[in-house]
């Protein structure tokens, strides 16, 4: 396997850690425009999700929408978005955020829906206002489903951020595998996918822990996301 | 559609593989994970580890999987063979999860009372569990074709020729036609895939729809009359 | 004729849901178990087609001990009718009762035949046979169970508080249907409730049972009654409550019969 013992010799080159092509570099880069990503898909998606999960309209064309993102092909979009966007930064995160809305919004009226309609309903007798409701009552309760958006949206914006760097622009962890594929250095290729696999897996862990949190003082069993 | 109308001939050619890269893993991979869902609905042990390997598979980047595959399994770096297995692991990975949801969802009292009758393990597994856990199974099942018909597109990538292929070339040589027409077709075959899922389940399942529709009405009525 | 012999039962997780427990069902009547939650009564209905296998002893029927019976054989010969009716949600009323039929090599036209004639006799229209089970009532449910347990004309029919998830007016219903049907069929039945009413109307035999299979007596309803054996029966069975103490008073010309607390029960006619 001299794949294995030539990406070992790629980790072990110290040029690889310092610099603008260094994977802290990048690995901030990565990090950096997945989290831009995540705010701008969350300031439109929960919201609407929230508002659908509230009111109960328009979850049908919620659904048949977020069906159709999902159909679309990240590296369709973003190769189309940067022939008027040009080079640089923001075609890749136009598709990214399409990418992450889905899970998020999901998450939201799931989540949302999750709650028990006559908890609701005391919540109201007792002289809730709406926005209490939804505030003091639905959100805290649908909050692990809420996480959960957060969650898969996260791990797919992070392992497909690696496609966006097939344009020019974008930095980020994807150079090493779109680069290396281009001059044949394999060795390179896996040391990225390894650098992303490893990001994506401890950011898994985080939200976990994150889930349990939004899961104390709960004994209630919580379905599972999408 | 002047670009389409001149390039028909690629175009199909290029669909009919897209169509085959997507078909076979999605077939593999619902047909591998059935088994292991149902296996692991029943031991407990094992679905944790089985359910925590299925998330960690589906973190890696499908460019690194693409990537990587080779030396793992030794094919040649650009062959489509890397394209099949990656995305039916990937459509394995999904798939547990939900086969081992649909098993679960199968009511306990409907298995006893089916014990009871006299249905031998296998005759019960078969006849009974399976088409129980059809409806959860169908709705697993679309989301591996949705996500796995978009994911072929990266295959273009590593040169692997499919509708992603319009992409890289259309970006290329800055032709937006060609990007959109690879866009759209990839849509619509992810379309024609789900509405075939959908169908075959309705064909095999029509009991599912009844109890749904016309089930919970006539229910409310008799208790109205009474 | 089922007998129990000596029978125990103790779970995986150490509760012990039968200690020792003997007893006779003789053939063509009914037998009703009942007791609180807990008294093991469903274990052991659900030992006579071995869903559940004693820990101790032997259940024998017509002499012969049903552990050298196979399993699944065995299932199939005895009817069993559940609390939640137990259907099959993805097939059709008339596919659900056939089931039984079909599982013992039945071919399918008999099977339907038989599977609608029995359907008439628990009393449901034939236009339901093509329907979901979804799509029936509780009380209608319950019927298709009756009649899936019934339909391969099982000498043994278990009965598993059959009629405890479905609203008074159809339990009485059902419970009347119920008598008609094993004055009929004279079929030996086993029956489990927790309603001390619902099995002095049932039983032919009827075993009280306490905690842990114990039986606290065993009798005709009118023998319970008239001589309960303990102050468990006797609180059991409502005697030391008002509502079972009767007598007859004269009431502007009828003899109207009352119970201890001054509420009328009905009139007595000689």
């Amino acid at each position: 396997m001299s794949v294995v013992s030539d990406t070992i010799d790629w980790f072990s080159d110290s040029t690889h850690w310092s610099g603008d092509d260094g994977v802290p570099h990048r690995l901030v880069q990565h990090l950096g425009y997945t989290s831009l990503t995540i705010a701008i898909a969350a300031a439109v998606a929960i919201p609407i999700g929230l508002w659908i999960g509230h009111t109960g309209r328009l979850r049908g064309l919620a659904v048949v929408s977020s069906g159709a993102l999902r159909a679309l092909p990240t590296l369709g979009v973003l190769t189309y978005a940067s022939l008027y966007t040009g080079i640089g930064i923001k075609a890749a995160i136009f598709t990214l955020v399409l990418l992450a809305i889905p899970p998020l919004l999901a998450g939201a009226y799931a989540g949302l829906e999750s709650v028990d309609r006559q908890t609701i309903d005391a919540a109201r007798s007792i002289g809730m206002t709406e926005w209490q409701i939804l505030t003091k009552v639905e959100v805290p309760l649908a909050l692990p489903l809420i996480v959960g958006g957060f969650r898969s949206s996260t791990l797919q914006v992070v392992a497909t951020a690696t496609v966006a760097a097939y344009i020019p622009g974008p930095g980020g962890l994807g150079r090493y595998l779109i680069d290396g594929l281009a001059l044949r250095d394999y060795p390179q290729v896996v040391a990225g996918s390894v650098v992303v696999i490893v990001l994506a897996l401890v950011l898994d862990g985080i939200f976990v822990l994150l889930q349990r949190l939004a899961l104390r003082n709960r004994p209630a069993p919580v379905r599972s996301t999408v | 559609m002047t670009w389409l109308q001149n390039n028909t001939d690629k175009v199909v050619d290029l669909l009919l593989s897209h169509l085959w890269l997507s078909a076979l893993p999605i077939v593999l991979g619902f047909v591998i994970a059935l088994p292991i869902g149902w296996y692991a609905n029943r031991h407990r042990r094992i679905r944790g580890v089985l359910l925590s390997a299925a998330g960690v598979l589906y973190t890696v980047p499908s460019l690194a999987f693409f990537l990587i595959l080779p030396s793992i399994i030794g094919t040649g770096f650009l062959s489509p063979a890397n394209v099949v297995v990656a995305l039916t692991i990937y459509a394995v990975a999904i798939m547990v999860r939900s086969a081992t949801d649909a098993f679960a969802s199968v009511s306990p009292a409907v298995l006893d009372a089916a014990t009871a009758t006299g249905f031998a393990a296998a005759g019960r597994a078969f006849r009974v569990e399976l088409p129980l856990a059809g409806p959860v199974l169908v709705a697993g099942l679309r989301v591996v074709a949705v996500s796995t018909v978009s994911l072929v597109s990266v295959g273009a990538l590593i040169g692997v020729n499919n509708l992603g292929s319009l992409f890289t070339e259309g970006y290329r040589t800055d032709n937006d036609a060609e990007i959109l027409t690879g866009v759209i077709g990839i849509v619509i075959l992810a379309l024609v895939f789900d509405g075939l899922i959908v169908l075959v389940g309705r064909l095999l399942m029509p009991w599912a729809t009844a109890s749904r529709t016309t089930g919970t009405s006539l229910r409310g009525l008799a208790r109205a009359r009474r | 004729m089922i007998e129990y012999r000596s029978i125990g039962k103790t779970f995986a997780d150490g509760t012990e849901a039968v200690g020792d427990f003997s007893l006779v069902l003789p053939s063509r009547t009914t037998t009703v178990f009942v007791g609180s939650s807990g008294c093991g009564k469903t274990t052991l209905l659900r030992m006579v087609n071995r869903m559940i296998e004693p820990s101790r002893g032997q259940v024998l029927i017509d002499d012969v001990d049903i552990a050298t019976r196979n399993k699944v054989e065995l299932r199939r010969s005895i009817g069993y009718v559940m609390q939640h009716s137990g259907l099959l949600p993805h097939r059709k009323v008339i596919d659900n009762v056939a089931t039984v039929l079909r599982l013992n090599g039945v071919d399918k036209s008999e099977a339907r035949d038989r599977s609608y004639a029995v359907l008439e006799t628990v009393g449901l229209d034939a236009s339901l046979a093509t329907k979901y089970p979804s799509q029936l009532s509780g009380g209608q449910q319950q019927r298709v169970g009756v009649a899936r347990g019934l339909v391969s004309d099982p000498n043994i029919l278990l009965m598993d508080e059959p009629f405890g998830a479905v609203d008074p007016i159809v339990r009485e219903e059902l419970q009347a249907e119920l008598l008609r049907l094993q004055r009929e069929l004279d079929k030996t039945i086993v029956f489990v409730t927790h309603d001390i009413d619902e099995a002095f109307l049932l039983g032919d035999q009827v075993v009280i049972l306490k905690k842990g299979g114990e039986v606290a007596q065993v009798g005709s309803p009118a023998e319970i009654l008239a001589t309960p054996a303990d102050d468990f029966v006797r609180s059991f069975v409502g005697l030391d409550k008002g509502h079972r103490k009767l007598h007859v008073e004269d009431r502007d010309g009828s003899r109207i019969v009352v119970d201890a607390t001054g509420k009328a029960a009905g009139v007595l006619t000689e």
